[in-house]
């Protein structure tokens, strides 16, 4: 009963995520751009933006430059949070990719780095009045959802130990379409289920920012309005 | 209406700290509403209509498909605090709704409410109102509290440009009725006069027959300001005030030596006697369309080759930026130079070549510095190069004076405090947050200053050199201690057979001249 919820949640909120990232991505793409409005100084050649969006996607860039403590934050966060996602990897593969397993221990010390980040951009959130005056109750709950997630991960490795192995089983019973029994254990099921709705929640919420920067005018613009026009 | 500055809150060292927040300290600060024959002049709804919030959504809807910025800029917001100290006049003003992101929250609140999932169902959750009166005074307020001068987009870690934001607002009022009243009724004279001013070509020939005399008297020699000459090969496009305005007339001055000395013929029209394009400000592609292409006539009907636009900070972003996209192409101009131009590409590229003698002595009385206008920096380019911008207006006023300083780094550049009166507040009825809006860039000037002595401070651009004549009083400056960069370039050129100390001048020692 259990495993079968779990299972339908997982492609109602695949569905949900997947669909609602493409409709969001090709409305960004199809609405028109007509005026060159590229931050200047801006690169003034194709290869020069994919330098310039390269740097805020892997580095921050701009956040780097406005403030030194978000920039601090939010990066750990971000790049903590790409380390366990790969580390989580090996749930959907078999055999495990090499680089995948060369990765897992990163990404279990990076479930540390990435709850360290989260609850300092919450303090940042509650502490800082200016943050705090532009804070609306989502905001709080999206860093909630992900310290819970993370919290229930952490715990799972280091509390009480979950049944891996047969998570495995039902996780790539789900991709192959031959549905396996999950562990009824009360962390996993809640792990799970905050992950769930942190997937639905991301095509209606800031966590469009992601899609987002990559169609922002003022940063993939190439600055060449007098040679080309817009 | 508006609050008298309280001076205690503008000493000017307690500024470039962030303030704490005073909540509507600025709410009642808010421009003349546009009377009803500027709002229709413009094809704009004379007053407020009875049914203004279903038009502003219906218009808000509109812009969302018309603008990927608009769209992309109001989903991407996580609320990360990054730009909250960034607006000058957030540092100026303390009003919390003067932070970037506050400013956008004003109309990304009604964004969730009528066009997301989560604002239509859960409103609260996610800060999303309805929009109510008390929401449009807000607009109306907070949105003239902007200069649209994208200080704030360059430390976004998405790029998200206040500007964009604040002119989708300012469209959508005008399109309810409720206009400001310096905008359109400035737009209206560039449609039926050709400029900001409305000044009649009559007075414009005057005008320039003047200057020829004081600059006649001045050097012994005859420098031309040509009006509605055909077929001339530069076509100058300046702002109105370089025509009468302190200390812009003495940049125009420096434009018309120049020209003289490079033995081009060039032209002023009276058809486009503006570089000006107000429509920017009030956000509306049409108007702006409408008000390049009078360049464009002008450039045609003369038969010029080339286009050149004056010191003007807001109207080179339009011409370099957006020019080519609106009144282009510019098939029929000569395209082995950069269509437009600005005036500091060519004197620089002149001075490149030494084909200018500069007597970097005569402005030995100035130890200056440069505020870079915010358009022109983060809005534009000049030259081949990205940051050309910066090095182009400093190359040339090192070129003409001996004594130059720069502002600290975080106030210059691409991160340089706009002068408080762009974006369409450069009107009396908006002097207050004008004052505090410049109190940023006064700390940065009275910095080296104090540091290094330095005694004027030079922009390109009409709307910093009139906002600074106007308020630097307030901050115990002098209004003459804002000057034209061409300004230098005129009292250090020495154009050929010119009197120089009343020997007429034939050459100069080359080690004196610009390299």
């Amino acid at each position: 009963m259990l495993s079968t919820i779990y299972a339908v949640l997982f492609y109602i909120a695949m569905a949900v995520f997947t669909v609602g990232l493409v409709y969001r991505i090709r409305l960004y793409a199809r609405t028109p751009a007509p005026l060159k409005i590229p931050t200047t100084p801006a690169p003034v050649t194709r290869s020069g933006v994919v330098l310039r969006m390269a740097k805020e996607v892997v580095f921050f860039e701009s956040l780097f430059k406005a403030n030194k403590w978000i920039w601090l934050f939010g990066w750990v966060f971000h790049v903590a949070l790409l380390l366990v996602l790969i580390r989580h990897l090996r749930y959907f593969t078999e055999p495990v990719w090499w680089w995948v397993k060369w990765a897992q221990p990163f990404g279990l010390y990076a479930g540390f780095a990435l709850l360290g980040g989260l609850f300092a951009l919450w303090v940042r959130r509650i502490a800082v009045e200016r943050i705090r005056y532009i804070s609306a109750p989502s905001d709080h709950l999206m860093l909630l959802l992900l310290i819970g997630i993370g919290i229930s991960g952490l715990m799972m490795k280091f509390v009480a130990h979950t049944d891996i192995v047969a998570l495995k089983a039902f996780v790539l019973g789900l991709v192959y379409f031959s549905w396996q029994p999950l562990p009824a254990d009360p962390l996993l099921l809640i792990h799970l289920g905050l992950v769930l709705v942190l997937m639905i929640i991301f095509p209606f919420s800031k966590l469009l920012h992601a899609p987002g920067l990559f169609f922002s005018p003022s940063r993939n613009q190439v600055d060449n309005p007098r040679e080309q026009r817009g | 209406m508006n609050n008298v500055v309280d001076h205690d809150t503008l000493t000017i060292n307690t500024l470039i700290d962030i303030p704490t927040l005073k909540k509507g300290a600025m709410k009642d600060s808010a421009p003349y509403v546009a009377a009803p024959e500027f709002q229709q002049a413009l094809g704009f709804p004379g007053e407020l209509v009875d049914d203004w919030q279903a038009r502003a959504i219906e218009k808000f809807g509109e812009l969302l498909k018309k603008s990927r910025a608009l769209q992309v800029y109001m989903d991407s917001c996580v609320k990360c605090g990054a730009c909250t100290d960034k607006c000058h006049y957030f540092l100026g003003s303390s009003d919390p709704k003067n932070m970037p992101v506050a400013r956008q929250d004003l109309l990304r609140k009604i964004y969730r409410r009528y066009f997301t999932f989560a604002g239509k169902y859960f409103p609260r959750l996610v800060g999303a109102e309805d929009l109510t009166e008390a929401v449009l005074d807000d607009w109306y307020s907070y949105f003239h509290q902007c200069s649209q001068c994208r200080r704030c987009s360059v430390y976004c870690p998405y790029g998200i440009d206040t500007a964009e934001i604040s002119m989708a607002a300012r469209e959508i009022m005008d399109h309810i009725g409720k206009g400001q009243k310096y905008c359109n009724e400035i737009l209206g004279k560039v449609h039926k006069i050709g400029n900001n001013l409305g000044l009649p070509v009559a007075a414009l020939i005057n005008t320039v027959e003047d200057l020829e005399e004081d600059l006649e008297e001045e050097t012994g020699v005859t420098v031309r300001l040509p009006v509605d000459e055909k077929g001339a090969d530069i076509l100058l496009v300046t702002p109105s005030a370089d025509f009468f305005a302190e200390p812009h007339v003495d940049g125009l001055m420096g434009y018309a030596k120049v020209f003289h000395q490079a033995g081009v013929s060039w032209t002023i029209s009276s058809y486009a006697s503006e570089a000006a394009n107000f429509a920017l400000f009030i956000g509306s592609y049409e108007q702006m369309k409408l008000v390049a292409e009078r360049i464009r006539k002008a450039a045609e009907d003369l038969g010029v080759k080339r286009i050149i636009f004056g010191e003007c900070g807001h109207a080179w972003r339009v011409a370099y930026s957006f020019l080519n996209t609106l009144a282009g192409p510019f098939d029929f101009l000569d395209a082995a130079y950069p269509i437009p131009q600005h005036i500091c590409e060519f004197t620089w590229d002149l001075i490149e070549k030494g084909e200018l003698r500069l007597d970097k002595s005569a402005n030995d009385h100035m130890t200056l510095t440069f505020h870079d206008s915010c358009n022109v920096a983060r809005g534009s380019r000049m030259g081949d190069y990205p940051g050309g911008q910066f090095e182009i207006p400093r190359a040339i006023i090192r070129a003409c004076c001996n004594n130059f300083v720069d502002m600290a780094a975080d106030t210059i550049k691409e991160g340089t405090f706009c002068c408080g009166g762009g974006g369409g507040l450069l009107t009396d009825d908006l002097i207050d947050i004008r004052t505090r809006g410049a109190a940023p860039r006064m700390q940065a000037l009275q910095d080296v200053v104090t540091d290094h002595g330095v005694t004027h401070m030079v922009a390109i651009c009409a709307i910093c050199k009139s906002q600074f004549a106007k308020v630097m009083p307030t901050y115990g400056f002098a209004m003459d201690n804002v000057v034209s960069l061409h300004q230098l370039v005129s009292n250090a050129i020495v154009l050929d057979g010119q009197n120089v100390n009343g020997v007429e001048h034939t050459d100069l020692d080359p080690g004196s001249q610009a390299q």
